[in-house]
């Protein structure tokens, strides 16, 4: 039942937090901002329209959101929120699904380039690239976890005796895990340095760029999808910075979706504070975090 | 330099003194001039007396006017001068239907037929209007693709065809085909009542009413030999330094939300609209619109209005220095700026480029110092420091421009209120068979206007250029083995008009 219950709040709270971003960003800017639910708005927005498709476009082109989406929201089935056993679990389920993730990925470009634009298809190349050097960046980490945890489930990484957490033995170790991650978190959910989700220049963008053909419950249901894998980076660094403690799931709820808020809020300052970086400098930049959780694991040796 | 009439900035000339040569001279006498740092401010096609005449207004130091007369066909000037050329004489073609022969990039520039009825140069019917037909430059290899951006844009701005030949992501060539807001412009200056140039003069392009505007008046003035009071020019002269302002803080702002350094992008935004607003409190339009009519300004400034002003900039002087900082000193931005979209000084001084762009490039020419009107001759001239031709110059000499503008009207509003009387629109009598030609550094650089009247005085030719006309090239080379993706930063540091260029 709490599971459930869990999985539901993720589910419904997933689009307040890009408006936080959005406050965040307001905020440095010196402006209003728009209001905190404008992703709800926006999605009753889109879901209230038509959808248009263009006459070049095959069934590949419709499948691209749907199956997006849904890959996301596999990936919510398996986490354990706030230490919370998540509703299913099994050894190498970490593995599996960052390449569910990456089935999402793999039919928003074959959706792409469907559509036979040539915006879209250099998107999708650009996508396919960076993410081909984000997929080694996350591996590494979860070959770490696996040395120190021993196990390839998100319930065993974050929930339960063994949880990986700053505080726990190795938490050294994990500061350098979760600035890597907050990388790759940015990369891989198209944020400033290395995508402006704010862009309407369409030969700048990796991501936005492939969806532009997609209107009304299509685009709606990409935005969602989108919502819920940047939850889901966020969770996940979230949970290496404090384990659940021993206090109830309603305390641990609290401590888990405060310190998502924080890490959306430090989203927001970063996508202040620093410009895009050069497209030839993004390769540099995912293998830097690839780097640093590699120069993590280095350092196990030694512990083990 | 023998048969070369020297000039001054709005000296009206009578057709007749304008030296005529033939056709050899002139290509002799070009060739000689453009080689000695010679630079083309205006070259175009007229009819006198049945006969098709070029006319070139021409400038180093100085400026000097000379035509010469051609029949359908004169050899091309760009194939053995230079760049300088290339884009004047396929609006020759175009308008006139003559044919630059051997001409290396003979292409339509705005799609529309000749005024003279001659069969098309560039075999086009016309029937239907689509500025994009004609066969683009290809690049054949395994790897190279093309991406078609536009005439239809993401975002509200003009519309416009961006060709990208790339490898990958680079950019091999950037072919721009304009010509979507072509509105025949020239052609409705000489057939409508004097008293709407002004008011048409203004929508040449939105951004440069002011400058474009300005270069009419002068030229009216000029030629039915008005003397406008000394106030007056004081008002013209701090409207066109707003315009400036305004314009360059908004490119500013455009350029850091360009590489998503969102902050100032929204200061100076704000900013843009403060200094509009100004303008507004000089003649009640945010873009200056009706303030500058031939013989003066339509308003009246005011003590009040000064005191506006002047409170203004001191108020907003230290908020434009500290956003700067903030944009100069962030080194994720000048990651970005520097070494992006270079432009030469060698490149640039073939293509002739003028005001920001060319002086980000090393080129040191300034209406506003080389041939001053209004009261441009008594301000200190500005000199930018930065030349290395990328997208950092082009952004720090908007930022030097604004800070010497600044200081300009705030001299300007230093000296005794000078009494100036309100004109209103009213018809001229035109200097009867004359030819004038004005230039002013509007904010993108040199606008110029060259007006030719009949034996009645009315104006037979009307021949506008916009600074866009001279830039627009230096964009596409700016991009050859740059990324695809930098292209919306360069674009941007050039910032050039759409509809200037189409007219």
């Amino acid at each position: 039942m709490e599971s459930i219950i869990a999985l539901g709040i993720a589910l419904i709270s997933a689009p307040l937090f890009p408006g936080i971003i959005l406050k965040i960003k307001a905020l440095f800017a010196g402006k209003k901002g728009p209001p905190l639910l404008i992703k709800y708005y926006t999605l009753a927005k889109l879901l209230r329209k038509g959808s248009v498709y263009s006459t070049s476009t095959t069934f590949v082109f419709r499948m691209g959101p749907i199956v997006s989406c849904a890959a996301a929201v596999m990936v919510f089935l398996f986490f354990p929120f706030a230490g919370i056993p998540p509703l299913l679990s099994f050894h190498g389920d970490a593995v599996v699904l960052f390449y569910i993730l990456g089935i999402g990925r793999f039919f928003t470009m074959a959706a792409a380039l469907d559509t036979a634009s040539p915006f879209e298809g250099m998107g999708a190349a650009r996508e396919a690239f960076f993410a081909t050097l984000s997929e080694a960046a996350v591996f590494v980490v979860l070959i770490l976890f696996y040395r120190m945890n021993g196990s390839l489930s998100l319930a065993a990484y974050f929930s339960g005796p063994h949880a990986i957490s700053l505080a726990g033995p190795q938490g050294a170790l994990l500061l350098l895990v979760i600035v890597s991650l907050f990388m790759t978190l940015l990369a891989e959910n198209s944020r400033v340095p290395v995508d402006d989700p704010a862009t309407h220049l369409e030969l700048t963008m990796i991501h936005e760029v492939m969806i532009l053909d997609h209107s009304g419950p299509d685009l709606a249901l990409i935005e969602l999808g989108s919502f819920y894998k940047l939850f889901f980076y966020a969770a996940f660094i979230a949970c290496l910075i404090s384990s659940p403690i021993q206090a109830g799931p309603f305390a641990n709820t609290l401590l888990f979706y405060s310190l998502l808020t924080a890490v959306y809020v430090a989203i927001g300052i970063t996508e202040s504070i620093t410009a895009r970086l050069k497209m030839n400098l993004v390769p540099k930049y995912i293998l830097t975090s690839f780097a640093l959780s590699f120069f993590a694991i280095i350092l196990t040796m030694e512990i083990f | 330099m023998g048969n070369l009439l020297q000039i001054k900035n709005g000296e009206v000339v009578e057709r007749q003194r304008i030296p005529q040569v033939d056709f050899a001279r002139f290509f002799r006498i070009m060739t000689d001039f453009v080689a000695n740092n010679g630079y083309i401010v205006q070259f175009f096609a007229y009819a006198e007396e049945g006969r098709t005449k070029l006319m070139a207004v021409v400038r180093n130091s100085n400026l000097f006017i000379i035509s010469t007369v051609v029949d359908s066909e004169f050899p091309s000037l760009t194939l053995t001068i230079g760049t300088k050329f290339h884009l004047f004489e396929r609006e020759i073609a175009e308008q006139y239907g003559i044919r630059p022969a051997g001409h290396p990039w003979l292409k339509m520039v705005r799609y529309h037929a000749n005024v003279t009825g001659k069969p098309d140069v560039f075999g086009n019917n016309y029937r239907v209007d689509i500025p994009g037909k004609y066969n683009y430059f290809q690049v054949q290899g395994e790897s190279i693709h093309e991406v078609a951006v536009g005439p239809v844009h993401a975002g509200i701005i003009e519309p416009g065809h961006f060709r990208f030949l790339c490898s990958g992501e680079e950019v091999l060539h950037l072919e721009i085909q304009l010509g979507y807001q072509h509105r025949g412009i020239e052609r409705m200056l000489t057939e409508v009542p004097q008293q709407r140039l002004p008011i048409l003069c203004e929508a040449i392009a939105g951004d440069t009413a002011i400058g474009h505007n300005l270069c009419c008046c002068q030229a009216i003035e000029a030629l039915a030999c008005i003397t406008i009071d000394r106030g007056a020019s004081t008002v013209r002269t701090i409207a066109l330094e707003l315009e400036r302002i305004a314009n360059h803080l908004g490119d500013l702002g455009a350029l850091s939300g360009d590489v998503a350094f969102h902050p100032p992008a929204a200061y100076f935004g704000r900013m843009r609209g403060e200094f509009l607003n100004l303008l507004l409190v000089l003649c009640g339009n945010r873009f200056g619109k009706s303030l500058i009519r031939p013989g003066g300004v339509s308003q009246v400034m005011t003590g009040e209005q000064r005191d506006i002003i002047k409170n203004k900039i001191k108020e907003l002087r230290p908020e434009i220095e500290h956003v700067c900082n903030l944009l100069f000193s962030a080194h994720t931005v000048l990651a970005r700026f520097e070494y992006t979209g270079t432009v030469g000084r060698k490149m640039a001084d073939e293509l002739g480029m003028v005001g920001y762009c060319g002086r980000a490039s090393g080129l040191e020419y300034d209406v506003r110092e080389f041939f001053p009107t209004e009261c441009y001759a008594d301000l200190p001239a500005n000199t930018n420091k930065v030349t290395n031709g990328d997208v950092y110059s082009r952004a720090m000499v908007r930022q030097e421009e604004i800070m010497h503008a600044l200081t300009l009207i705030e001299m300007l509003l230093a000296k005794e209120e000078e009494p100036h009387r309100r004109v209103s629109l009213a018809a001229h009598q035109l200097a009867p068979d004359s030819f004038v030609v004005t230039l002013n550094e509007g904010w993108r650089g040199e606008v110029s206007h060259c007006l030719l009247t009949d034996s009645e005085g009315k104006i037979a030719r009307y021949k506008v250029k916009d600074p866009s006309f001279h830039n627009w090239t230096g964009l596409a080379m700016a991009l050859r083995n740059q990324e695809i993706s930098d292209f919306p930063l360069c674009n941007k540091s050039f910032n050039l008009s759409y509809c200037g260029f189409d007219l």
